[in-house]
């Protein structure tokens, strides 16, 4: 049974296969309202979350079908020690596909090894987050109309960001990406990715600390939170979640075609005046995330053969 | 220093000296009620000195342990006091339970049920990773 774990559990044709069904589903939203009818999406969260078990939801409505939901480790089995194994098995049997979020690193892999429906990890831990770099990967597509050829800056905490490591890994399979690593020397990628993926796959990069002197270089910024989640010392949180705030100023030397964007929830790195920018992107970010889960949910719903 | 030869039984030998012990501990061999012996700093022309692990049975030995703890090491199974067979070791691309995740935030500390999986990710530099978190493994030996 296919399930999506990781981005790279999808080839760059699959990539471009679901972006452009995504942009069909924008472009003609009634082609698709029935296609999942009678159909049921399982949301497993057990993890806090607004946005992404939201998105699931609408997006599985969105192509007719339904959903049943468990939306905290409380109100479940968990509560009582049953294993993420037996609650996938258990729920095989009343849904037809499953979005998980799990505070545990692997647990979407336990799921989809014991599950016999197809699983999507919604997130695990600070892991991977595939369907976050789905909705990544269109708002890039969307703004700028390919995916090659281009410098993206990722700031903010590049340590603990999960995001920030799919995008990586998903955007160094396309030609002639550079990539700008800006933050602070605590929050810096982790070596392992810089080894395994820029310098494997020979993609440049510099990494700085300096947010406005690389400015006029990028066509992408993508800005992060620093999450109070992943510290287990709250004094560090507390000394770095301050480190980039991005306001007005500092986009003065920015690309006049410039993309921001941020997987939100925003804090305070970037301030409520960039909103009615034309160049802040998410809030477009947090749609394209739903179309990509309706165009993924199809994809993984016809190759079980639900649908 | 002589130690005598087995009838049937396992010789794991050319082990690089200093490693024994670790096959050892790592491969039960405490558990086992038949005779064993670790001989440590044994002279040998191609490696100047190894060690060898006898054991006088004929038990099954977990090869993909033998493998992550030193790939050069070979194995003879000896049948009536001869050679019956000789095993060339190589790096296992997976080890089930032989060592444990150190992530506090990976699944396995949790689901206590789970086997501990690694997998060999990078065979130039003998990388393994959990296949749960991708957590590098802290090597042992």
């Amino acid at each position: 049974m296919r399930s999506v774990l990781d981005i790279v559990d999808l080839s760059v044709q699959e990539l471009e296969e679901l972006m452009q069904t995504a942009c069909d589903i924008i472009d003609n939203p009634e082609k698709y309202q029935e296609a999942c009818r009678h159909k049921k999406l399982a949301t497993l969260f057990f993890e806090p979350s607004t946005r992404t078990r939201l998105s699931f939801e609408a997006a599985m409505y969105e192509l007719g079908g339904n959903v049943i939901s468990v939306s905290s480790a409380g109100a479940s089995s968990a509560a009582k020690g049953e294993s993420v194994a037996d609650t996938a098995k258990t729920v095989s049997c009343y849904a037809d596909i499953i979005a998980m979020r799990h505070p545990k690193e692997g647990a979407a892999l336990v799921a989809s090894r014991a599950a016999s429906i197809p699983v999507i990890n919604a997130g695990d831990g600070g892991h991977n987050h595939p369907t976050q770099t789905l909705a990544d990967l269109l708002t890039i597509y969307r703004e700028r109309g390919d995916m090659n050829n281009m410098t993206i800056g990722l700031c903010g905490d590049l340590k603990f960001g999960r995001t920030v490591h799919s995008l990586i890994n998903a955007m160094s399979r396309y030609e002639g990406i550079k990539f700008v690593l800006i933050s602070p020397e605590e929050l810096k990628v982790p070596s392992y990715v810089k080894k395994d993926v820029l310098k494997k796959k020979r993609i440049p990069y510099v990494q700085t600390t300096d947010l406005e002197g690389a400015m006029p270089d990028l066509d992408i910024l993508y800005m992060t939170r620093v999450q109070r989640e992943r510290f287990f010392n709250e004094e560090d949180y507390l000394r770095l979640k301050d480190s980039y705030i991005l306001t007005p100023e500092k986009l003065r030397n920015a690309k006049k075609d410039l993309a921001i964007m941020h997987p939100l929830p925003r804090v305070n790195e970037i301030s409520v005046a960039i909103d009615s920018d034309p160049r802040a992107c998410y809030f477009k970010q947090v749609a394209n995330g739903k179309y990509m889960r309706m165009a993924l949910i199809l994809k993984l719903l016809k190759e079980a053969g639900t649908i | 220093m002589n130690i005598d030869s087995i009838q049937n039984g396992i010789v794991i030998d050319h082990i690089t000296a200093g490693k024994g012990m670790k096959l050892y501990d790592l491969l039960n061999l405490d558990e086992l009620d038949c005779s064993i012996a670790i001989i440590k700093n044994v002279q040998s022309k191609k490696m100047g000195r190894k060690d060898i692990i006898k054991i006088d049975a004929d038990i099954p030995v977990n090869i993909d342990v033998i493998g992550y703890i030193d790939p050069g090491a070979t194995v003879n199974i000896i049948k009536n006091g001869e050679r019956a067979e000789k095993m060339n070791i190589r790096m296992p691309s997976m080890l089930t339970n032989v060592i444990r995740c150190k992530n506090p935030r990976c699944i396995t500390t949790t689901e206590q049920e789970l086997d501990h999986v690694f997998k060999l990710t990078d065979k130039e530099n003998k990388v393994y990773r959990c296949i749960y978190c991708e957590t590098k493994e802290e090597r042992i030996i």
